[in-house]
This record gives C-alpha cells, structure tokens and sequence, in this order.
C-alpha cells in the first residue's frame, strides 16, 4: 500500500502547476475563452514540449512510459486552473483507443502526432436520444466494399471545434441498443459529408453538433473489432471517468479554498462570515466532501488495471460520490460567496459551472449508481 | 500509488488469520446486542491476546506494544472484524493506557499498565458530567488536597460499563479560581472500590444498560494517583480524546455489517422478489457501500501518513464524522430490511422461556430495531460530531 508519488511525478505536478499560475491566470483565460478560437495552441504546444502530451504511453511509441496516476495528476492541475485544452478527448480517449486496441500502423500514424501536439481528437459518442448508453447508437456504419460509410449525428461533442479527428461511435450491426455490433472508428475531420454546428459551452469550452451523411472511411478506420468495440469503449470511458474526478477534485479544491478565504474577508455584522459556526460548518463539510473525492478518484485511478467488474465498480463509485461532492461544494461555494457568487466577474461561479457540467459527462450520478447496483 | 499489500503484509493476515480461527473463543462467535455479555465475556478475547502480546498493538513497543506498522494494525482490525470479535474495550487500552506511559510516572506505569494489557483490570471514563458534554471544560467535579489526599466531590455520566469497572480515570477541578475553564482540571486515577463511589446505572432506547451515572461523595484518593502535572488534566484529556478517534471509524466493522445487510435483503422478499432486487432498496446500499470504500480509502491515506512519522491529527475528525454516519446509515438500513420484525422488544421475548432461541421473526431481525437505537449515540460520544466539525474548523480551516 503507497500513496506517496515518484519524484518524476512530483516534478510534473511542480511543473504544470507553474504553467498554469503563470499562463492561465484567470484573465488571460478569460480573453482565451472568449476569443474566436476559444483556445490556446500555444498552451497545447507547450504541454506537447513538457512531455505532458505523451506521459500516458509507453516508450517505443515515443511516449514517457507513464500512466494512470500521471494523468489523474495531469487533470487535478488542470482542475485547479479550469483549463479546457482538450486533454481528455484527446490523450485520454482517443489515445486510450490506440494504445488499448490500435493496429500498429494506426498508432505509429496517430499517436506520435498525439504526443508531439500536432494532432487533436475529439471523441464522438453521444448521441441525442442516446443518453449515458455508449450502445444506445442510431449512427451507423456500413460495410462498403472495404470500408464503411458512416451516416448519423454525434451530439455535444466536446472540443470538436479544435479537433483534426474524430474517435466515432457507430453501430456496424445489431439493434439500437444490442452490446453487440458496436464499432469504432478513427475519422479526419475533413472528410467528405462531415458537417459540424459548433457551439460554446456553459463552462467555458467549444463543441459541436457532428452530421455523418454518408461519410466514407477506409478499412484501416476501424480500431479494434468490428462489432465487439463495447469493452474497449467501457473501458477507455473508466479512464476517461478517473481523469475527469481528478480535474474535478482540483476544481473543488480551488473553489473551497476561494471560499474559505472569502469567508475571512468578508465582513458582516461587523465580523468576518468565517467567524459564523453555520458556515463553518458548512465549510468543515465542503472540506470532508472534498476529501471523500480524492479518494474515491484515487481508488478509480488504481483500480483502472484490475479486472473488469473491480474496474467497473471503482470507476462508477468515483462518479457517484465525486458528482455528488462536486454538487455540494459548488453550490455551496456560491452561497457562501453571497450576491457575489452569482456574477460572471468572480471565478468562484465559474468553478461551479464546470463542476455542473462534469457531473454529467461519461454517465451522472443516478446513472453510476444504477451501474455499481447493476454490477452487485 | 498502490493499493496492493506487501508479501510481509499478507504473510503476516495469514498469520494473524490462523491465529484468530484457533484461538476466538467459540461461544462469542455471533454476538447480536454485546450489552447482554457478562463481565468475562468482555475480557474473554482480551485475556487471550494478553498472553499472546497482542492486546495492546499500538502501544511502544517497551510497554508491550507488537510494533506493528500502522497497516498491519488495520490488517488486525479487518480480521478481527471478520469474525465479529469483541475485541478489548478501550478505556484501558486505548485511553489511560496511552495516557499513563505518555505521562504517568514509572511507579504507575509499574502498578496499571500489566493490568490494562492482560485484562485483569476494568477500566472506565470518567469525564462528562449532567451539565459539562461538548462543553467539557466547564466541569464541576472537585478534588481538594487534603495532605497526601485529594478529596472528590462531585458526578460523572455516561461512564460506559462503570457497574463492572475495577479503576476508572476522572477529570476534576483542582483549581477554582484558574483564568481559563481548562487550566483548573486534573487528571486523577481512583479505585471503584473506594468509599463514596456510587454508580447508578442508566437505561437507554434498546432497554440496556450500557451507561452510568457515578456519585463521588468525599472520595479519598491518595495524591500519588494523579497523573502527570496537577493542573494540566487537560492537555492529557486531549491527547486522549485524538487517540480515541483514530480506528474510531470502524471500517472493517462496517464492511462485515454491509455484507450481513445484503444476506438479509436476499432472504427477505418485497412483491414476491428479494429485496435486494428491488431498485430503491438496492441504491442505498450501493450508495451506503460507496460511500465506505471512500472512508476506507480516506482511513487509508491517514494511515500512510501516520507510517510516514506523522501523528492521529485532526483529519481523525473526519473518520469520526464519516465513520459514525456510515454506521448509523448501516443501522438504518438493516432496520428497513427487516420490515415489521423490527418491532417486538427482544428484552421482553426472550425472557419468556430463558432460552437464546428467537420466538418471533428470523434471527436477524431481533437486534435490528435495538442496534439502531443504540447505535445514535455514536454521532454523540467521543465529541459528538458537531464538536468534530469545530476541531476542524480550527485546525484544519483556521477560521
């Protein structure tokens, strides 16, 4: 039993948390965000020079041989700053896919292009009515002499404004809700029949709606088996869960720690509102829902590589209790901040938008409980 | 990062697991209320782990402690939980004990520590009065110096199992007239047996006495049972109280009591199917067993902390809070499970024919209403968790 971290993961902690007190201050996010392109390259340039791009992959694909740990810590800096370059969809998931199921030709074409930064993913699995239900899939994919034709519309696709490819979900055989018949594919944005309608998101990043009308792809597209791509999407979307708890706990750490410190300023009554035990309190249980997150992200982090069903339970336990502790702490976080709380100019809302819309990503609360009920 | 134990560390559940099962006195083996076992019963297992040195893990090692790292302690308390062992009380071994050999002196280090680790001597706590509970400074309790004697006047409550204690450690006021409420008290150790200690016991919700009231009137005690500096009791008192609350989260205890709960649930029927299939019933227990692989992970990094050289600080707050929720929640829920057979009083029952047999209802069910009862004074004692919550609004926030 070690909780303790390497040096090496030490010194990339001390380093990205340098990046971002340095370059993501909270007005210069603000002008990133809110310019047209919605992002920085440069910031993704420089994560790709940091090694940080490649930390998850092992040395003979040009990574740094690192894994699970190093992105929960990599997403918990993050957290802290509410950065939304797209680290997720693409180191995480489409990386993920590559690394767990990938040909060699398709990782030695997509992954060092990962890791050097020139090659962005966005992950392409919602659907409109498809709800948390990776095989609830109306898009389809038909076999075409070599290659499939893709048709179908990809919903809230996160970073897809930003991305040069696509991990896309479809169904290649089977009903609409069948675990079986559930495919993978890696598709260039610019393909011919791709149509996207981008958008901004509440808590500061880009997306788009993405139409397939009769998009061809070729053989090589398809990553892992055709038909029996479920596992693999289950557990790439685990990974996916233990990097999104871990950027979560940052976020919730910043936003107790803001109200904290607020809470000391902040005069009332002629006393500071710290002073007042009903929101002491109220803090001590921000702090306690906090630490209950860390947690709970540490045991779907370390559970990542363990059988399926110990993978499965740990990462839906994380997203029960880290939904709901993100809840807590970011309303709560709001209230404590008063009127204050609910401008646009404090950061704290901001947090609390991010903790709203990580709730909902890869399956909320009612969701995973179903799932950990389900697993037994 | 790594949740895995060491070869030595599974080596050493092996070891302690063997130990257990030839060694935990049969009759103890499913204890439903333990407020129903006589005094040997208590100290049964106790008296056992006495001779084999293992009474008192957590003591240093030149008092009898094993020297087990802080894993191997919670590997014991796993194991020990999975038999439902009724493990040493902690008055002695958890409480005096660490306070005698932190600052008693050598002659009563001599004279209580033997007894604390065989289970000869009964210890109980004397420290919340009827009008001093979070507020424990503000005690009444005098002890007035009356040449090598102190005198003691005053009451105690809640003192847990007092009717079968042999010494019991009490707070008193020595000085009246300090600046602050705390820097008057005195640590004292005193004799049950000494003239003018009264206990009175206290019936609670599940119809046990587990809890006392205890009369000091014109109690002698001579001044060489007071521990450490006269005055600064109450230093001690709050080194005792941290060391109460670390293993105060009771995961491992928990742990067997979600997998009883979901024995029950299977046997129990809800519209013709198990309850256990029944959604509803199914996510609290989903959620109740999230929430404590949570704990134990927290427990867990306080324990690595602790190997690391630092000592139970105010994150045990947390584990006192979780903890005891956690099991209330536990209580709550076997409660549910059993449905109507939660109401007959088991007191009035099994008393009919003097047998151990149930009458009514299946065996489970006959504790779950008294558990539960019982079972709320848990977010009280031990600084009920609303004091918890002000520990670590000072230490922790520093508001």
């Amino acid at each position: 039993m070690d909780f303790n971290f390497t040096e090496e993961q030490d010194m990339v902690r001390d380093g990205l948390s340098r990046l971002v007190r340095e370059q993501y201050d909270w007005e210069t996010r603000r002008k990133a965000i809110e310019s047209e392109a919605g992002w920085r390259p440069e910031i993704w340039a420089q994560l790709a020079e940091l090694g940080i791009l490649g930390m998850p992959f092992s040395e003979d694909v040009g990574g740094f041989g690192g894994g699970a740990v190093d992105a929960m810590i990599v997403m918990e800096e993050f957290g802290k700053g509410l950065v939304v370059e797209p680290f997720v969809p693409t180191v995480v998931c489409a990386g993920g896919f590559l690394k767990h199921a990938g040909s060699e030709s398709q990782r030695e074409e997509h992954l060092s292009a990962i890791i050097d930064g020139s090659r962005v993913f966005a992950f392409a699995y919602a659907e409109p009515r498809g709800r948390y239900d990776y095989a609830d899939l109306e898009t389809t994919a038909k076999k075409d002499g070599d290659g499939y034709v893709l048709n179908g519309h990809k919903a809230v696709v996160i970073g897809a404004p930003w991305a040069s490819h696509f991990v896309v979900t479809a169904r290649t055989g089977g009903d609409r809700r069948d675990r079986e018949g559930v495919s993978v594919f890696i598709v260039d944005k610019s393909a011919d029949g791709i149509t996207t309608r981008d958008y901004e998101t509440v808590d500061g990043r880009r997306a788009s709606e993405v139409y397939f009308e009769n998009v061809s792809v070729p053989a090589d597209a398809l990553i892992g088996e055709e038909g029996g791509a479920l596992p693999l999407i289950e557990q790439v979307t685990d990974e996916a869960i233990a990097a999104q708890c871990a950027e979560a706990c940052g976020a919730m750490k910043v936003a107790h720690a803001m109200t904290l410190e607020y809470s000391k300023q902040r005069k009332q009554f002629g006393v500071p509102i710290g002073k007042f035990q009903v929101l002491q309190h109220r803090m001590v249980d921000m702090y306690t829902a906090y630490e209950t997150a860390v947690s709970l992200t540490y045991l779907a982090t370390i559970k990542l590589d363990a059988g399926e069903k110990e993978r499965k339970r740990a990462a839906s336990s994380a997203k029960v209790g880290v939904g709901q502790s993100a809840r807590f702490i970011g309303q709560e976080a709001v209230q404590i901040h008063g009127g204050n709380g609910v401008t646009d100019e404090y950061a704290v809302g901001h947090y609390f938008k991010r903790l709203t819309i990580f709730e909902n990503e890869f399956g909320n609360v009612d969701h995973h409980l179903k799932r950990h009920v389900s697993l037994g | 990062m790594n949740l895995d134990f060491t070869p030595e560390e599974q080596a050493f559940r092996d070891e302690v697991r063997a130990f257990i099962a030839e060694n935990y006195p049969e009759h103890l083996g499913d204890v439903g209320l333990r407020e129903d076992l006589s005094r040997e019963d208590f100290l049964a297992w106790h008296k056992i782990l006495g001779e084999k040195g293992w009474s008192v893990p957590a003591w240093p090692e030149q008092y009898g402690g094993t020297g087990w790292t802080p894993t191997q302690r919670y590997i014991w308390s796993e194991e020990n939980a999975r038999v439902n062992a009724v493990m040493p009380l902690p008055f002695g071994v958890s409480m005096v004990g660490p306070v005698i050999y932190t600052f008693g002196n050598e002659e009563q280090k001599a004279k209580h520590l033997p007894g604390i680790r065989s289970g000869e001597v009964w210890w109980c706590q004397g420290y919340s009065e009827p009008g001093a509970g979070s507020d424990l400074a503000s005690l009444k309790t005098t002890a007035v110096r009356d040449g090598d004697h102190y005198v003691i006047n005053g009451q105690k409550t809640w003192t847990t199992l007092a009717q079968y204690a042999d010494w019991g450690f009490f707070l008193c006021r020595t000085d009246p007239d300090a600046a602050k409420p705390q820097e008057g008290i005195s640590f004292i150790l005193v004799d049950m047996k000494t003239p003018g200690v009264e206990v009175k016991p206290i019936k609670l919700l599940d119809g046990g006495y587990e809890v006392n009231e205890t009369w000091l009137t014109d109690v002698r005690v001579p001044v060489e049972n007071l521990v450490g500096e006269e005055n600064k009791g109450w230093t001690y008192a709050k080194f005792l109280l941290a060391h109460e609350r670390s293993g105060i989260a009771g995961v491992a205890r928990s742990k067997r009591g979600v997998e009883k709960l979901r024995e029950i649930a299977a046997n129990e029927t809800l519209d013709g199917a198990p309850l256990i299939e029944d959604f509803d019933f199914a996510r609290k227990v989903s959620q109740l067993e999230i929430d404590l692989a949570a704990l134990e992970i927290t427990e867990l990094r306080t324990l690595a902390g602790e190997q690391a050289g630092n000592g139970p600080g105010p994150e045990s707050s947390i584990l006192k809070i979780k903890g005891t929720e956690i099991q209330q929640r536990l209580t709550e829920l076997t409660l549910e499970a059993v449905g109507s057979y939660a109401a007959p009083y088991y007191h009035s029952i099994a008393n009919d024919d003097g047998s151990n047999e149930y009458p009514v209802g299946p065996d489970y069910s006959a504790h779950a209403a008294e558990t539960y009862f019982n079972m709320r004074k848990t977010s009280i004692y031990g600084g009920s968790n609303e004091i918890q919550r002000n520990i670590i609004t000072k230490m922790i926030l520093g508001l």
